[in-house]
C-alpha cells in the first residue's frame, strides 16, 4: 500500500498559508509588530532630536533598529503558537522531510516582517519628508536584511521556545549572532540613503548575501537537531 | 573516586611555571618600547590570552559539530569546557587591552571592528550559558548548546568583516599596518621572544584548564548517577 | 502491525523505558494501562517517531524507527491530550491544511467525510477557538484519521471530557476501530478503556508488566488484574 506523501514545496506553502490566514483573521502579531514599530520611532524622535541634519545619518539605523524589535516579537509569537497547543507535534507527524518547517516558518515570518516594513517605510518617509527610501536599491536591502534576520531568528525561536525563559531569550540569542546582517543593511541602506554609488555600497551588499546563503544552508542542516527529542 | 592523573599534576606544575617565565620574559626580559613606555608589556599576555580564547571558541565549534553527529556526551562536556574557559581568557584579553588602550589611544574603549568583534563573540557565548541554563534534559542542553556555538562560530568572522566596512584604528602588529592604526610598533627580537613565550605559557594553561574542566564534567555526571541510584 | 523489542529511552540519566517488549497485530485494540509517570506518553511519542529510542529496535506499520520515520509517519495518525488544532483557523481550514501536509488530492470530500464521521460538520466553517473541549477533541481525532492510517495512537483522549463529551468520543473512537485500524491507547481511566480495547497491556516502571486479552477477564475484572501487575 503506498501513501500519498506532499513535496517539500507544497508543504512549505501549506504551512505558510495556514500561518497566513491565521494572522489575517486575528490580527494578533501584525498590529502588536506594528504598534510596536511605531512606539520604538517615536522614542527616537525625541532620543536623537531626529532634525534634518541628524535624520541624514540615521534613518537607516533607526528603520533597522526598529525592525529587528519589532522582528522578534513576531518571531516569538509565531514560534509560540506552535507550541502551546502542541501543533509542532502535528507538523512533525506530518510525512514530509523536517526542514519543510523550518522554510515554511521562515516563508510566514519573513511575510509578516515585509508587511510591518511596507507600512513603517512609507510612514516613516511621510513623518520625516524622507524620499530618498523610495528607491529599489534601499528595498533589495530590506529584502536580503530581512531574509537573514528571519532565516536565523525562525531557527532559534525554534529553540528558544523549548527553555524556560523562552519570550525572553530569542532576542539574547539572535542579536548577537544576527549583528553581521543588521550592521550590513544598516550600512548598505544608509549609503543608499545618503546617495552613494552603488559601487560603494557592493562589499555590505556582497556580505548580506553571503549572510543570507549560510545561514539559510546551516539553519536548514540543524532544524531537525532543535525538533528531534 | 578517579585518581587524578599524573600528568594533569604535571601540567598543573608546568601551567605555574610557564606563567612565571612569561611574566619575567614580558616584564623584565622584553625591552621597554621606546615610544609607548612599560604600558606596552601587557601586550605579551594580551596577544596569548587572546590566542587561547580563539582557538578554543574554534574547538569549542568543532566539537558542537562532533557532538551533533556522534551524539557522544563527552562532546558536550568538551564544548562546554572550551567555552567556559575561552570566555574567560577572552574577558582577560578585553580588559588587558583596555589597559593598553587608555594611554595609547586615550580612550578605555573604542568601537574598532577588533574590540566590537570581542565584545559581541564574549555577548554570543554568554547568550549560550543562558541557553543552557534554561534546559533541564541535558541531551537536549547539549543539542542546542552544539547548534549555537556553531551559529556563533560562523557569524563571528563575518561580524568582523562587516565592522571593518566602518573603520578601524586597531594596530596590526603582525601584516601590514592600516594608514589609520595607532599604537604600532616595529617587534625587536627580544620582544618576539617574549611574544612567542607567553603564546607558550598560555597554551599549557590552556590545556590544563581545559582537562581540568572536562574531569569535573565528568564527575559532576558521575554524582548525578549515584544520586538518582540512591534516591531509587 | 507494531512490533518493539528491548526498547531503552533515556532522558539525560534517567531510564525512562527500561526494555519495553511489545507487539500488536494487525487490527488489534490495545489499551496501555498504568500509572502517571510510568512513560506512557513517553512510549506513544517514539512510536509516533516524535521522540528517539536510546536502544533497541521499533517498527511500525513494517517500517523501523527512526531512520524510516517518513514512511512510518504516512501511516501513522496521532491524538494526543493537546489538540494539535490552530484556535484561529475554521474546523474545516484545520483539516485542510493537514490534508495538504500528508499531500492528500482532491481533499475536499475527504474533509467533508471527516467532518461528518466526528459530527461537525454543522460546525465547519466556526473558528477551532469557540469549540469546547469535547468538540476540539473530536476535531482532533478527524484530523488524526484524515490520511486513512493504518495505525492509530491515543495518549489519555478523555483527559478533560465531561460525561456527555466522552460518551460521544467512545463512539467516535469505535468508528475509527471498526475499520480493522490497529489502535494504541493510554489510558489510567480502566472503565472506559474496558469498554473499547481487545487488549490490555500494563506498563508500569519501564517495562510492560502484564497483557492480558479481553477473554481472560470473563470472570474477573481489569481492576484486579490491573492493581496485581502494579504489585508484581
Amino acid at each position: 500500500m503506498t501513501q500519498p506523501s506532499p513535496s517539500f514545496l507544497k508543504a512549505v506553502f501549506a504551512i505558510a498559508r495556514k500561518d497566513l490566514a491565521a494572522e489575517f483573521r486575528s490580527r494578533e502579531l501584525l498590529s502588536a509588530m506594528l504598534v510596536f514599530s511605531m512606539l520604538v520611532i517615536l522614542i527616537f524622535n525625541f532620543a536623537l532630536e531626529l532634525d534634518v541634519k541628524v535624520r541624514q545619518s540615521v534613518t537607516a539605523g533607526v528603520l533597522w533598529t526598529t525592525f529587528a524589535f519589532a522582528g522578534t516579537l513576531g518571531l516569538n509569537r509565531s514560534m509560540a503558537v506552535e507550541k502551546d497547543r502542541g501543533c509542532m507535534d502535528g507538523l512533525l507527524l506530518a510525512p514530509v522531510d523536517r526542514s519543510a518547517i523550518f522554510f515554511g516558518k521562515a516563508v510566514s515570518n519573513l511575510a509578516f516582517m515585509l508587511l510591518v516594513e511596507a507600512i513603517v517605510v512609507p510612514l516613516y518617509a511621510m513623518l520625516y519628508n524622507e524620499t530618498r527610501i523610495f528607491q529599489w536599491e534601499f528595498i533589495g536591502v530590506l529584502l536580503l536584511g530581512s531574509i537573514g534576520y528571519i532565516a536565523v531568528g525562525t531557527l532559534l525561536s525554534a529553540m528558544s521556545v523549548q527553555t524556560r525563559t523562552r519570550d525572553v531569550l530569542l532576542p539574547i540569542l539572535l542579536f548577537p549572532v544576527a549583528v553581521p546582517v543588521l550592521l550590513a543593511s544598516v550600512k548598505a541602506s544608509g549609503g543608499i540613503v545618503a546617495g552613494l554609488p552603488l559601487e560603494e555600497i557592493l562589499t555590505p551588499l556582497n556580505l548580506l548575501i553571503v549572510y543570507d546563503v549560510v545561514f539559510l544552508a546551516v539553519s536548514y542542516m540543524v532544524f531537525d537537531f532543535v525538533v528531534e527529542e | 573516586m578517579q585518581q587524578k592523573p599524573i600528568f594533569l599534576t604535571i601540567l598543573d606544575v608546568l601551567s605555574i611555571i610557564g606563567l612565571g617565565v612569561a611574566t619575567y620574559f614580558a616584564l623584565v626580559y622584553a625591552p621597554t618600547e621606546a615610544v609607548m613606555g612599560n604600558v606596552q608589556r601587557v601586550f605579551y599576555f594580551h596577544v596569548g590570552t587572546a590566542w587561547v580564547a580563539l582557538v578554543g571558541f574554534v574547538l569549542a565549534a568543532v566539537s558542537g559539530i562532533l557532538y551533533l553527529v556522534t551524539k557522544d556526551m563527552k562532546w558536550d562536556r568538551f564544548e562546554l569546557a572550551a567555552v567556559e574557559v575561552s570566555t574567560m581568557f577572552f574577558f582577560i584579553t578585553i580588559v588587558l587591552g583596555s589597559i593598553w588602550a587608555r594611554p595609547a589611544w586615550n580612550t578605555w574603549w573604542t568601537w574598532d571592528p577588533r574590540l566590537t568583534t570581542a565584545a559581541v563573540t564574549e555577548l554570543i557565548y554568554i547568550a549560550y550559558f543562558m541557553l543552557r541554563a534554561g534546559i533541564e534534559d541535558p541531551e537536549k542542553r547539549a543539542r542546542f548548546g552544539a547548534v549555537y556555538t556553531l551559529l556563533g562560530g560562523i557569524s563571528a568572522p563575518i561580524t568582523f568583516m562587516v565592522i571593518r566596512l566602518f573603520r578601524t584604528i586597531h594596530p596590526v602588529v603582525i601584516g601590514n599596518a592600516s594608514a589609520a592604526a595607532q599604537g604600532g610598533f616595529d617587534m625587536t627580537p627580544n620582544m618576539l621572544t617574549a611574544m612567542f613565550i607567553a603564546l607558550g605559557a598560555f597554551t599549557i594553561i590552556f590545556i590544563d584548564l581545559m582537562w581540568h574542566r572536562i574531569r569535573i564534567g565528568a564527575l559532576e555526571e558521575k554524582v548525578e548517577h549515584l544520586k538518582l541510584k540512591v534516591s531509587m | 502491525m507494531i512490533e518493539v523489542k528491548k526498547l531503552v529511552k533515556r532522558f539525560g540519566l534517567k531510564t525512562i523505558l527500561k526494555g519495553v517488549d511489545f507487539n500488536v497485530q494487525p487490527g488489534e485494540f490495545v489499551a496501555l494501562l498504568g500509572p502517571n509517570g510510568a512513560g506512557k506518553t513517553t512510549f506513544l511519542r517514539i512510536l509516533a517517531s516524535l521522540s528517539r529510542p536510546s536502544l533497541g529496535s521499533v517498527k511500525v506499520a513494517g517500517y523501523s524507527l527512526p531512520n524510516e520515520s517518513a514512511n512510518v509517519r504516512a501511516r501513522l495518525g496521532v491524538v494526543s491530550h493537546l489538540p494539535l488544532l490552530y484556535p484561529d483557523l475554521t474546523a474545516e481550514e484545520n483539516l485542510q491544511f493537514y490534508a495538504r501536509m500528508y499531500g492528500i488530492t482532491h481533499h475536499a470530500s475527504r474533509v467533508t467525510d471527516v467532518l461528518n464521521m466526528v459530527g461537525l460538520e454543522p460546525r465547519r466553517r466556526d473558528l477551532v477557538r469557540t469549540f469546547s473541549r469535547g468538540m476540539q477533541q473530536r476535531l482532533a481525532i478527524g484530523r488524526a484519521v484524515l490520511h486513512d492510517p493504518e495505525v492509530v495512537l491515543f495518549d489519555e483522549p478523555y483527559t478533560g471530557l465531561d460525561q456527555d463529551a466522552s460518551e460521544m468520543l467512545d463512539e467516535v473512537l469505535r468508528s475509527v476501530a471498526a475499520k480493522g485500524r490497529t489502535v494504541v491507547m493510554t489510558s489510567h481511566d480502566l472503565a472506559r478503556a474496558e469498554d473499547l480495547a481487545t487488549r490490555f497491556d500494563v506498563l508500569s516502571r519501564g517495562v510492560i508488566a502484564a497483557s492480558g486479552t479481553r477473554d481472560d477477564f470473563k470472570n474477573s475484572n481489569l481492576l484486579d488484574f490491573y492493581r496485581k501487575a502494579l504489585e508484581a
